[in-house]
């Protein structure tokens, strides 16, 4: 089922939080909401679900407009980031209770939790309390119970943020094969852009209460819309140095590198690198110092002084034989190099 | 256990002395209450002569032409209490929850007034209330009392409910919404359900405290109609004819049985009061 959210307004008391936010997202469609802490991700998904109400603007579920129908009678479903399971019932009344709430007849509520149950791989638990699971284990619960009716629209707040590492990939691919299987549309908050990118078709980059990007995760990536974005997608993260448009791109000490002939204008720009695209296999042509080689096992991380000061960030294949304090010569891959004006748009 | 734990009995066998010292006189307290109640008085004497029923007569007759029976009185005390501490429930479960969750006008006002209320001597309010119950024409009648009772734990109940609502996750709530069902099924069979430690609690301390009220019945129902224990204790012992501690000390035995029984079983719930709501 298709969401259609436009002109989204909220406020709280007198601040408003989001202005006038527009974001579709397509049938079958994961969608992630990717933002820093406080950006209104889980206000927008409260508007959503109907736990907030709308200060403005209006939702529709396909051709259906639920901007004020109360959350009982939409059709969507929140997996809340502590799961929010039922403390006193066990796993199976959980997963019944939103059809027992519905009146459906006691064959039909064991036939769905029974099917439900083995689509997320916790059949053998039905007879627990929520208290003996594990954290994995809760949050299958927690998303049988959210998909046991099958609702339109399934909503996830920050749903692996309790998990330990290892648990967190395990479930990562579990919550996208559900979602597959089902064909549900789905968005999933988070603040973990690693996350938003190995799970969901479009990243939604929001920064305080507007979207700014909404993409792929491929184009978000390659291409941002401006420096907030460049920022926040990759890890490690890319670095920023400032530097001049003329002939060629300067930066200061002497440093300096061809110009793509994309770029237009000239004057002060910020440069973007991505750690993977500088290094001695692009040539040369900014020099500087090694301060620092984190290995990483498959690759090493390794930070850079340049001659004029600024501080860069590579990454190479291990056995690369450098050391800290070395200093290098090396290029960057000019096609993927990006630059941005002084205010952080992109050029 | 009793194996690891005869060690370090034997080790502190001096705290064990000198708490036994401390509390003997209790404990010869309550034996004596216990040997007097069936014993035939001996004035002065510290050991009684013989076994004797006769201080348990009030049981089987009238000691008093002037008051109702003890199985009628027993039967006032019952519903004062119970109708008592059920109301002090029925209130502080839907007050505490409107407190605790929902956002309504003058809501801080109502939880300020709470506190204030819960640490005020409510003797003093005993003229006023007297007034006023006799202006509603409540004066003299259980239900007066009872309706006084009521009100005056009520602010205790509520702080505790609140407390235990307090802890139960806001999440619960929404999730059961986003099932489908009503706020009342949500509270009803969502959140009631984990804050029933403390409903248990608060039903058997408000019993408890109903059971040994004294001095609401005393000044608001004096009347021969509205005796609970407390008050025809009292009369007992403040009557100038009978002045009979033996029979004072059987009706006090009488009187008490309730609460041992109630706290003997209950031990485990009273204490979950302090511990909070249950850990999910
Ligand atoms: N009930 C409220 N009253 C007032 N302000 C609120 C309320 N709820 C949220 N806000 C404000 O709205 C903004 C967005 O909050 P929101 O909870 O949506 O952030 P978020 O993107 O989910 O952050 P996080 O990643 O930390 O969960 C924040 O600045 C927050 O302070
Ligand atoms: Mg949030």
């Amino acid at each position: 089922m298709e969401l259609i959210l436009s002109k989204f307004t909220k406020r709280f008391g007198a601040t408003t939080v989001i202005s006038e936010m527009d974001l579709h997202v397509g049938a079958g469609e994961m969608l992630a909401l990717l933002g820093p802490s406080g950006c209104g991700k889980s206000t927008t998904l409260f508007a959503i679900c109907g736990i907030h109400r709308m200060d403005g603007g209006s939702l529709h579920f396909g051709d259906r407009d639920v901007t004020t129908l109360p959350a009982q009678r939409r059709s969507v479903k929140v997996v809340f980031q502590n799961y929010a399971l039922y403390p006193h019932m066990s796993v199976s009344d959980n997963i019944a209770f939103p059809l027992r709430v519905k009146r459906h007849d006691r064959a039909t509520i064991t036939r769905k939790v029974g099917a439900i149950a083995e689509l997320v791989h916790i059949g053998e638990l039905l007879d627990r309390k929520p208290a003996q699971l594990s954290g994995g284990q809760q949050q299958r619960v927690a998303l049988a119970r959210a998909m046991v009716r099958e609702p339109d629209v399934l909503l996830l707040d920050e749903p692996l943020a309790n998990l330990d590492a290892k648990l967190r990939l395990e479930m990562r691919t579990e919550i996208r094969r559900v979602q597959r299987e089902t064909g549900i549309t789905a968005i999933l908050v988070t603040h973990d852009q690693v996350e938003a990118m190995s799970m969901c078709d479009r990243i939604a980059l929001m920064r305080a209460g507007q979207i700014e990007q909404l993409a792929t995760p491929v184009q978000m990536y390659e291409n941002p819309a401006n420096q907030f974005v460049a920022g926040f997608m990759g890890n490690p993260p890319i670095s920023f140095l400032p530097a001049h448009l003329g002939e060629r791109i300067t930066l200061s000490g002497g440093n300096s590198l061809p110009r793509p002939d994309r770029l237009a204008g000239q004057g002060p720009i910020t440069l973007g690198l991505r750690p993977e695209h500088l290094g001695p296999q692009f040539g040369q042509g900014l020099r500087g110092t090694i301060t620092f080689v984190e290995p990483q096992g498959r690759e090493d991380l390794i930070d850079v002084r340049l001659t004029g000061g600024e501080a860069l960030r590579a990454i190479l294949p291990s056995g690369h034989g450098h050391a800290i304090g070395d200093s290098v010569d090396w290029g960057v891959r000019g096609d993927r190099l990006l630059a941005f004006s002084t205010d952080g748009e992109r050029i | 256990m009793s194996r690891t734990a005869a060690v370090p009995g034997l080790r502190i066998w001096h705290l064990v002395a000198v708490l036994s010292a401390m509390s003997a006189p209790l404990v010869i307290m309550y034996a004596f209450q216990i040997i007097d109640s069936v014993a035939s008085p001996a004035p002065g004497a510290l050991w009684p002569t013989g076994f004797d029923l006769n201080n348990w007569r009030f049981l089987w007759e009238s000691v008093d032409s002037g008051r109702p029976g003890i199985w009628q009185v027993t039967f006032n005390t019952f519903v004062f209490a119970s109708v008592t501490s059920l109301s002090v429930c029925a209130f502080s479960l839907t007050a505490a929850y409107a407190l605790s969750r929902l956002n309504f006008p003058a809501r801080r006002f109502f939880l300020a007034g709470l506190i204030v209320l819960h640490a005020f001597p409510t003797i003093t309010l005993i003229i006023a209330i007297f007034i006023i119950l006799q202006y509603l024409g409540l004066y003299d009648t259980l239900a007066g009392v009872i309706l006084v009772k009521a009100a005056l734990e009520l602010p205790f109940g509520i702080w505790i409910m609140k407390g235990f609502y307090d802890t139960v996750p806001w999440e619960i709530e929404m999730a059961g919404v986003q099932d489908g069902a009503s706020r009342f099924r949500v509270w009803w069979s969502l959140v009631l359900p984990q804050v029933q430690p403390g409903l248990a609690a608060l039903l058997i301390i408000s019993f408890l405290s109903g059971w040994s009220e004294f001095v609401l019945p005393l000044v608001l129902a004096p009347g021969a109609g509205a005796q609970v224990l407390a008050t025809y204790m009292n009369a007992v012992i403040a009557s100038e004819t009978t002045q009979d501690f033996g029979l004072f000390k059987a009706i006090g035995m009488f009187y008490t049985r309730p609460v041992i029984v109630i706290y003997l079983i209950f031990q485990k719930r009273l204490m979950n009061i302090y511990g909070g709501g249950t850990k999910g």
